[in-house]
């Protein structure tokens, strides 16, 4: 191993032929086994985004309230009063496969990294799961770990998990999707940017000593796709520690607030490698970085194991030579190592020194724009496959009877209550939590205590969707779906959506079946985004996410953060009192539809190829409409309909307030489709009787009112009727399958 | 037969545990220490050890990030007698 990967290494690197011969032009000589290394992990999809850079162009990057769009480690949106959510998602699926607990613990670590890398505090956590059917043991064991994961890096360090979502379907049985999303709160003038500048500048490395972990993680585990032998590929696993990643982050704070740093990265994805390239690539210079003064966990390592290592819990930053000596003393109050390892040059070039061999032994020399700038893009090359390629679920429903649907959809894996899941996540800490899971169907967030003492609490709310089946269907209409349900639930709590943040977890982009499901959904997220007007500030791509051959469902995972004037008047989700009346709001000529529904998947429905059109304004104008009731504070709860259709998300607003409703719900033939029927933004509403008149006021026959709360049982017009007891019994079927 | 299990993390993966461990002892006043590797022990007594070494590798053990050692001991006395 002395000389590092071989040349003859690159296939298995990752690189292809044609990719080689562009380096050995770009360097104007073979590789060494250093620079091969770092060009394998800068070249790979992971880092280059080569064959999802075009696309990604699609997307709306600006709006009023951005401050920091996509490139750095985390976007930025401006919340008032000078502050600023930095917020972004990322995958750690790969990692995840292969060990849960960590593969989920070291993404949540991760991301929060990537959040006070500029400068914010993180202040909360949502995580984006997806997981083969429950029945499988391998599902149940990815599950649990990585739910205790996530708790565990996120309880240790004192950021609240306050929300997210899982799904259970087939495709995801081999390749699990673990998504982690962090947002965190900074003043918007102290937002950290990663270009390195200042032409002779210290290059210092702080946190964790650098060991052999994910050694070539970025190139070997997150494009290629788990084959049979993932055993060769375990002792990579990486550790996360977040204790040491608290001492960390307090400690870069520190140095942000006191102005010492000129510029801050966070190690991720190929190491040193990546931040380095990223930091030189942004400020236009070049880094020199002495591979014998990091700190190491075991003794030879070899340079590039130090230039790739994942090790945990390490940021980068840029100093001015004369700030060194406060810096050291920060970190040595913080107990946080920190090592001046190089410096900031003008030649626009990577050299990589190992001064365990000699004081100026180069072993990587290499410009930083053929690292970061010149990995050839790719065009897919997209073809609608003739017929669905996904096939149907298996059945798990024979009955027809809308009596039976309903406790057979609460109790489905899909949307059963997740109170197993999420209590084992630290919800409230931090203090700002006003909606834990389940009370809203966003999370909210008071963004600061009520200090002036007028009763007004500004907030945020933020949801995390992204149903893979529906993009299965149809890659456009399902991810358009996808940002609106975002939307709507935002709009549940009041809050006006500033900005979104992606995760686009596809199959291998080189199948033109991949191609043109990842074509369509981004062409459909830029669409819709840019109608209501909502810039994505950054986000990941997770590609070649297959197993034996077959990709998972498309799952662009979107995350948005909205902003609303004052938590205090935010509706629950639950109907709250005897007498109020109930309403459904759905937007013009909304027709519900079974196809690619929660039941068809029950009832062991093939999967359709294409969903029904959305009238994306008409959906609009009934989010904007609840958005503004919610405001009002008049309302006592808002619900909106998503997977399950009307008839689940009354047994939800009924059993997460405790009581029972009766309702002229559609009867007729079409039965199960007026009850189960699904599509985006329908809610329901409950309220005074004088409350929803408000509401039908702006919004006229969209508002429909469907019946009154109260009772024991969810009772519908026509003889339909189930207990609270028996729609709860039915809901707590996922904390059986754990009991 | 009474057998003991020795749980170590693996050569080379970051053990915070150790690290705590070896960070505190200097500050009781113990220098000189390194290498601190914090593992732990699990005693079982078998009526049969032939599954002992898939125990470990299925559940006592996490094989992806430990290494383990088993360790058979003298019979364990009998209950009835």
């Amino acid at each position: 191993m002395s000389a590092g990967p071989a040349a003859s290494r690159h296939r298995e690197l990752g690189l292809t032929d044609r990719e080689y011969e562009l380096i050995i032009e770009k360097l104007g000589r073979e590789p060494n086994g250093v620079e091969l290394a770092v060009f394998s992990l800068m070249w790979s999809e992971h880092c280059a985004y080569k064959h999802s850079k075009k696309l990604l162009g699609r997307l709306p990057t600006e709006g009023p309230h951005l401050l920091m769009g996509p490139g750095e480690n985390a976007g930025a949106v401006d919340v008032g009063d000078g502050q600023a959510i930095a917020f972004k998602v990322e995958s750690h699926n790969h990692p995840s496969a292969v060990e849960p607990f960590e593969g989920a613990a070291t993404g949540v670590g991760g991301i929060l990294r990537d959040v006070f890398a500029v400068g914010a505090r993180p202040i909360a956590i949502l995580d984006s799961l997806r997981f083969g059917e429950l029945a499988s043991p391998r599902s149940r064991y990815l599950l649990n770990g990585a739910v205790s994961g996530i708790g565990h890096y996120g309880n240790s360090i004192g950021v609240p998990t306050v929300g997210g979502e899982v799904y259970f379907e087939a495709p995801y049985e081999q390749n699990c999707l673990v998504n982690a999303m962090c947002l965190g709160i900074a003043p918007a003038d102290r937002l950290m940017r990663s270009a390195a500048a200042g032409v002779g500048n210290l290059l210092v490395l702080m946190g964790a000593r650098t060991g052999r972990d994910g050694i070539g993680g970025a190139s070997v585990l997150a494009s290629a796709e788990l084959g049979e032998d993932d055993a060769s590929k375990r002792p990579t696993v990486q550790i996360g520690d977040p204790f040491e990643e608290k001492r960390l982050l307090e400690c870069c704070l520190e140095l942000l607030d006191r102005g010492t740093l000129r510029s801050l990265q966070d190690l991720g994805a190929a190491g040193l490698s990546s931040s380095a390239a990223e930091m030189a690539s942004k400020g236009e210079v070049g880094l020199e970085i002495d591979v014998g003064r990091v700190p190491l966990r075991e003794q030879g390592l070899e340079p590039f194991e130090i230039m790739v290592s994942e090790s945990q819990e390490r940021m980068l930053c840029v100093i001015e030579p004369d700030e060194l000596a406060e810096l050291e003393a920060v970190c040595a109050r913080w107990e946080v190592r920190a090592t001046a390892i190089g410096q900031v040059t003008a030649d626009r070039r990577l050299t990589v020194i190992d001064s365990r061999a000699g004081a100026d032994h180069v072993v990587g020399d290499m410009p930083v724009e053929a690292l970061v700038d010149d990995c050839p893009l790719y065009d897919l090359e997209p073809a609608r496959p003739a017929r669905q390629i996904y096939g149907a679920p298996a059945r798990k429903l024979r009955s027809e009877d809308p009596r039976d649907a309903l406790p057979a959809l609460l109790s489905s894996s899909n949307l059963s209550s997740r109170r197993s899941l999420f209590e084992q996540y630290d919800c409230l800490v931090q203090s700002r939590t006003v909606r834990r899971p389940q009370q809203s169907d966003s999370a909210v967030l008071q963004l600061y205590p009520d200090e002036d003492g007028d009763g007004v609490r500004p907030g945020i709310a933020i949801s995390i969707d992204g149903n893979g089946r529906r993009v299965a269907c149809d890659p456009y209409h399902g991810t358009v779906e996808a940002v609106l349900e975002c939307a709507a639930n935002l709009a549940c709590a009041g809050a006006e959506p500033l900005g979104l943040t992606n995760c686009l977890n596809f199959g291998n982009p080189e199948k033109p079946h991949v191609a043109w499901q990842l074509e369509r959904s981004v062409a459909g997220m830029a669409d819709v985004l840019t109608r209501i007007g909502v810039p994505v500030v950054g986000g990941n791509v997770s590609l070649y996410n297959e197993s034996g051959g077959a990709p998972i469902y498309p799952t662009p995972v979107v995350g948005m953060v909205g902003r609303l004037p004052d938590v205090g008047s935010v509706p629950q989700l639950g109907f709250a009192e005897e007498g109020h009346e109930i309403a459904l709001v759905s937007p013009r000529g909304f027709q519900p539809s079974l196809a690619g529904s929660e039941l068809a998947k029950l009832h062991g429905a093939e999967l359709p190829q294409g969903l029904a059109d959305i009238d994306v304004g008409a959906v609009w104008e009934c989010i904007e409409q609840v958005r503004g009731a919610a405001r009002g504070g008049t309302l006592a709860s808002i619900h909106d309909v998503a997977e399950g259709g009307l008839a689940v998300a009354l047994a939800e607003c009924c059993l997460a307030g405790r009581i029972g409703a009766s309702v002229s719900a559609p009867d007729g033939a079409d039965r199960l489709t007026g009850l189960f029927g699904e599509g985006v933004g329908r809610f329901v509403v409950s309220g005074p009787p004088e409350a929803l008149s408000a509401l039908a006021a702006g919004l006229g026959d969209a508002v429909a009112t469907i019946g009154t709360v109260g009772g024991a049982s969810l009772a519908l017009e026509g003889g339909l009727e189930w207990s609270l007891d028996e729609l709860g019994g039915a809901s707590g079927a996922l904390a059986a399958a754990f009991g | 037969m009474k057998a003991r299990v020795l749980i170590r993390p693996k050569e080379g993966i970051l053990d915070p545990q150790g690290q705590v461990v070896e960070r505190a002892l200097p500050a009781l006043g113990f220098e000189g220490v390194s290498n601190v590797r914090v593992g732990r022990m699990v005693e079982l007594e078998l009526e049969d050890t032939a599954g002992i070494e898939e125990m470990c590798e299925r559940l006592l053990a996490n094989p992806l990030i430990e290494d383990y050692e088993v360790l058979l001991l003298e019979p364990a006395a009998d209950p009835a007698s």
